[in-house]
């Protein structure tokens, strides 16, 4: 019988996380679908981190997802609230127009 | 361990700032932005308070909260850094934060809480400590970037940290997933000892510690990491950039060197290739690409990617003398760069702030004691003997030679010697060019203090340095376990 194992876990999670990097590095649309990726990346630690958990045994990586989970609100409420600073000054959240500064 | 309530007093500085932090928050809810200044005073008070605590404690080295939590005399030689880093930065801002209509309540708190975050960083004993310190410096410093809110240039820099912080977080948190999953354990002490029991190490470990290294990189700016270095340093407010150059790096550099060192010591033949070359690539980036910048911002923080590269070479030997070296290296450094920051917060023409390099034309006669001061932050930064920036390259130098890494050594000499190109140049302009229009005069009397304080340290320190060096020797001993 097919069983779900650690290894398919890992490899979601590996697959989310991949993707979230490349939502950041190949998006040049909008910041928001950026700010999506971040999330989706650290989706992806957290199934990482129950998955371990449950197979080690260890409650460990439980707890520490919460802490991941609890983070990770805070950071999208200041990503939001960087990006709409960012539109009242530009006016756009374009990827391409964040370009006031070279590099 | 349960049942028993943990040994609170060797986090006691932490503690302190968290209290001071939310009871000022409060307290600047209650009076508004008028208070701002007296906000900030009590914030640098609770900075003293606090590295005096940190003195205090670190007589006993405890390991507490069941591991999560570690004191000893590195945190304590780092934190006192990141809170001297820290309370300069926010002294020179003061003045400058009122002229340019953002001196709102916040901002001093904000320093508190990514001091804060610094301060649990430094002292981690675990990946979950290390994470939760990490993310409270990096939130903080995040709305701090973006803090003039009706500047493009400051906004953009504040996204721009944010994208890429996340990023960085993000990739940290994988590999510590990774090695958690691997080892079965997240705390420091636990990683050491399976890692030293365990004789091969699996492929998803080693993965997991490069993830780890990069989110760490990153933090530090090293190369290839760096790329938002530049444009944060030069969208930011000036002062906030002085701050960022100086407490964040040397927290994070702090952190690099315990995960390194402590858990992952054993596998010092992994790492030592990921830093080696890291190192490497950031001296070579921060004295190159910074010959070219005329913002002097963004050459500052070219020349905060390659100090990070001088740094690195301790951290690549993996030896207590390496780790003396960096100690010691980011003590100077902190002292050159916020002397650095002020003089550049000096330059202010019409009330205006400028930021151009040719802006400092002929400043020997307009303003002679800024050009001065100047002078002595960019010989120091080159590293021209007798002045501080020598010995901090000295010491990484040398201990590089001691453990055989002498292809570090001789490019660190060899980068330093371009390097020194865009430090003269800045002083032949000063000096030998034709005057433009000269700086506001008086400067403020908050930088003056700063200026002549950084300034005293760099030129004098060759007179004491046994005082810092045994410092920073006893720190790395204890980290090494003597």
């Amino acid at each position: 019988m097919f069983e779900i194992g650690l290894g398919h876990y890992l490899t979601v999670a590996a697959v989310l996380f991949t993707l979230g990097i490349f939502g950041i590095f190949l998006n040049r649309k909008n910041v928001i679908i950026i700010l999506m990726s971040v999330e989706l990346m650290l989706l992806a630690v957290n199934i990482n981190l129950v998955a371990f958990s449950t197979t080690l045994g260890d409650m460990v990586g439980q707890i520490f997802a919460m802490f991941v989970l609890t983070v990770a609100a805070a950071e999208a409420a200041i990503g939001l609230a960087i990006l709409v600073v960012y539109f009242r000054n530009r006016g756009t959240i374009a990827v391409e127009d964040i370009n006031a500064m070279k590099g | 361990m349960t049942g028993q309530m943990p040994a609170f007093a060797a986090a006691a500085p932490e503690i302190l700032l968290a209290i001071a932090g939310m009871g000022l928050l409060l307290y600047g809810a209650f009076r508004g932005n008028g208070a701002t200044r007296e906000i900030a005073y009590l914030v640098i008070a609770s900075y003293i308070a606090a590295a005096a605590l940190v003195v205090f404690v670190v007589e006993v080295p405890t390991v507490t909260f069941s591991g999560l939590f570690v004191a000893d005399g590195f945190g304590a030689f780092a934190k006192v850094l990141v809170l001297l880093g820290s309370a300069l930065g926010l002294l020179i801002s003061l003045d400058y934060i009122e002229r340019e209509q953002m001196a709102r309540f916040e901002y001093p708190v904000l320093f508190l809480f990514a001091t804060l975050g610094m301060m649990v960083m430094i002292s981690a004993g675990d990946l979950i400590t290390l994470y939760l310190g990490l993310e409270l410096q990096s939130l903080s410093l995040y709305v701090i970037a973006a803090f003039r809110r009706d500047m493009v240039r400051s906004a953009e820099a504040g996204l721009k940290y944010f994208v890429l912080g996340a990023l960085s977080s993000g990739m940290l948190l994988y590999g510590a997933s990774l090695v958690y999953g691997f080892t079965g354990t997240t705390s420091f002490a636990g990683l050491a000892a399976t890692l030293s029991a365990e004789a091969p190490v699996s492929i998803g470990l080693v993965v997991g510690i490069v993830f780890v290294s990069a989110g760490l990189a990153f933090k530090v700016s090293a190369v290839p990491f760096h790329m938002w270095t530049p444009d944060v340093y030069e969208g930011a407010p000036t002062p906030v950039t002085a701050f960022f150059a100086v407490a964040p790096k040397i927290a994070a550099i702090a952190l690099f060197i315990r995960v390194m060192v402590g858990p992952f010591g054993e596998l010092v033949a992994q790492w030592q290739q990921i830093v080696f070359a890291v190192s490497i690539l950031s001296m070579l980036l921060g004295a190159l690409a910074a010959i070219w910048q005329t913002n002097i911002k963004r050459l500052m923080a070219y020349s905060s990617i390659g100090h990070i590269g001088y740094a690195l070479i301790g951290l690549a030997t993996g030896t207590e003398e390496g780790v003396r070296g960096i100690l010691v290296y980011m003590a100077i450094y902190l002292a050159m760069n916020v002397g650095t920051f002020a003089c550049i917060l000096c330059m202010r023409v019409n009330g205006r702030m400028v930021e151009g390099i040719d802006d400092l034309r002929g400043l020997s006669r307009t303003n002679p004691m800024i050009a001065l001061a100047l002078a002595i932050f960019m010989f120091s930064m080159a590293g021209i003997p007798p002045l501080a920036g020598f010995f901090g390259k000295l010491y990484v130098f040398l201990a590089a030679i001691n453990s055989g890494l002498y292809v570090l050594a001789v490019i660190g000499v060899l980068t330093s010697v371009i390097g020194a190109y865009y430090y003269l140049r800045i002083v032949k302009l000063m000096y030998f060019d034709d005057p433009v229009e000269g700086f506001d005069q008086p400067i403020d009397r908050g930088l003056s203090v700063v200026l002549a304080g950084t300034g005293l340290f760099t030129l004098f320190f060759f007179a004491f340095p046994p005082a810092l060096v045994n410092r920073a020797a006893a720190a790395a001993a204890t980290l090494f376990g003597g």
